[in-house]
């Protein structure tokens, strides 16, 4: 199985600081799962110009081939403007209609105010459902003050990203089994 | 109808196409030379062309498992190979293409075939070309409308006095040869979205329209905008045929053919795509309302006549050869075509001698 965690910022330490934290854990407790990491401030996207994403070149055509082969995604983003940053849609736009079908995908945000704790839940999930993925339904929400010098410094956000982990791999193992028995059936 | 050279009394024309991919057998993942794969293209057009099938045509994309890029030149060997069976592409970019030199190639494609010969323009789907031949993928609409009218304009006119925005003037010019007949038929090849059969019609050309899955009742709405765009251009709906596209595969039962093709869709969509094609859809594909025609010959027969109900078109072309479908299994749907499925769609829609 493939986890791909995707940072979504091109700014900022937060959500790479919590992301450094899962695939570190992911793949320490789930050895046997292929764990990678993509941070979109390690790479130079272009935008989407509605070509199939087999057609970019270079760090574009790397990353999106890189999601398009994976099974289960985990989503760290920053909350920018009360909404997610225009690098994270630009992926969204850059991969085919029903990208995330069979894939399962989590979520969590880093964010400077409390009040933007449901921007995922009515923002980012209707994408997610949209690209027909299976959207793990708990995410993790996570502020500033739970950060100090690029560290996490409450106890608390480490158990909501190993619940997060463990959810995610929950759903990706179960809903692979339930698929290879669906697809199975049909005899072909 | 004339014009494009079909016979409404014979019924609906069956016919094969292939985009000329080129991709592994998922069964051994083993891949033939393109030499093999052209070789076997042209044998498999001759094959089509003794067992009687009204058409055959080749498609160019200019990417990563696919063998026609030089589909015209391919093209010409089957039109030297073959005897009575119609050829064309499916389709020839004409967006990054030369208007003049499609015609030039395609004209003499029809005068080697003695008159056997069609264009089916499109705007291609993967856009590897326009990087290839340096293009600007933001001119996609515009060089395809341009260059599609150009194309229109030289098969029209034996001197051609014509100016765009994206190839030099022409003054005075004469597009030679000319085909046999004067003019070759020409359409559009367009997508399961109803604005692009409608922008067809606004060119006042006949279409081909794909249909990969889901049902004919769909693809219906896009033929019925097109007729009624038509129309509302100053053109006669009953002039202009209709072609549909999909893929086919015949044998014993539903569930045999399902399994010779599925790995093969399902993997070289992956690779030419990007996406396989989902088994859900996949399995309620053998439905009767769904377009796709894999299935017993019985079936087949059965989809294809409602099809032909539901749409009026004039021609159904096949795609069996995809994702690296043997040889020989091809031979054995053209020998089931040829015995079972043309006889019968034949007899049923053709207009009958005491009509």
């Amino acid at each position: 199985m493939k986890i791909v965690g995707l940072s979504g910022s091109k700014v900022g330490s937060k959500t790479r600081t919590a992301m450094n934290y899962i695939i570190e854990r992911a793949q320490e407790t789930n050895p046997e799962v292929d764990v990678t990491l993509i941070d979109l401030a390690d790479y130079d996207i272009q935008f989407s110009d509605g070509r199939n994403y087999l057609d970019y070149t270079g760090d574009t055509k790397h990353v999106t081939k890189t999601i398009m082969e994976a099974d289960a995604i985990i989503i760290g983003t920053p909350i920018f403007q009360a909404s997610i940053p225009g690098t994270l849609k630009n992926i969204f736009d850059l991969l085919p209609v029903s990208a995330f079908e069979h894939k399962v995908l989590a979520m969590y945000a880093t964010a400077g105010s409390e009040k933007h704790y449901l921007i995922l839940e009515q923002q980012l999930k209707p994408i997610l459902s949209y690209m027909k993925a299976q959207v793990v339904p708990a995410y993790a929400f996570i502020e500033e003050k739970d950060f100090l010098k690029k560290e996490i410094v409450n106890d608390d956000v480490f158990f909501r990203l190993d619940r997060l982990i463990e959810d995610t791999l929950l759903l990706a193992k179960t809903y692979q089994k339930m698929l290879e028995e669906k697809e199975a059936s049909y005899g072909f | 109808m004339e014009q494009f050279r079909i016979d409404k009394d014979k019924g609906l024309e069956f016919g094969l196409y292939t985009l000329g991919d080129h991709l592994p057998d998922p069964h051994t993942g083993e891949r033939i030379s393109a030499q093999q794969r052209i070789n076997e293209l042209v044998e498999l057009a001759k094959l089509a062309d003794q067992a009687g099938l009204d058409f055959f045509s080749v498609g160019e994309s200019h990417q990563e498992y696919f063998a026609t890029q030089a589909h015209a030149v391919v093209l010409a060997a089957i039109a030297q190979a073959t005897e009575n069976i119609k050829i064309a592409s499916s389709s020839t970019i004409i967006s990054t293409s030369d208007p003049v030199r499609v015609y030039e190639n395609f004209s003499t494609i029809d005068l080697i075939s003695d008159g056997r010969a069609e264009i089916i323009a499109g705007r291609a789907s993967r856009t590897g070309i326009f990087d290839l031949l340096g293009y600007d993928l933001s001119d996609y609409e515009e060089l395809f409308e341009e260059k599609f009218e150009l194309l229109l304009k030289i098969n029209r006119e034996k001197i051609v006095n014509w100016s765009g925005k994206y190839r030099a003037p022409l003054r005075n010019a004469e597009v030679i040869p000319r085909p046999k007949n004067g003019s070759l038929p020409i359409w559009r090849a367009v997508g399961g979205h109803p604005a692009s059969a409608i922008k067809a019609a606004y060119a006042g050309a006949p279409i081909f329209l794909a249909t990969l899955g889901g049902p004919a009742s769909s693809f219906k709405n896009t033929i019925d905008a097109y007729r009624e765009a038509l129309g509302q251009n100053g053109y006669d709906p009953n002039e202009f045929p209709v072609a549909t596209a999909g893929f086919f595969f015949a044998a014993k039962t539903t569930q045999e053919a399902q399994r010779a093709t599925y790995p093969h869709i399902n993997e070289g969509m992956k690779r030419t795509n990007g996406r396989g094609f989902p088994k859900q859809h996949f399995a309620q594909g053998a439905d009767k309302r769904d377009v796709m025609n894999i299935g017993s010959p019985q079936e087949i027969i059965e989809k294809i006549l409602y099809q032909h109900e539901m749409f009026g078109h004039q021609r159904y072309i096949a795609q069996m050869d995809f994702g690296g479908m043997p040889f020989d299994k091809l031979k054995e749907n053209i020998e089931l075509i040829a015995t079972e499925i043309l006889p019968a769609i034949r007899k049923y829609t053709a207009k009958k001698e005491d009509d």
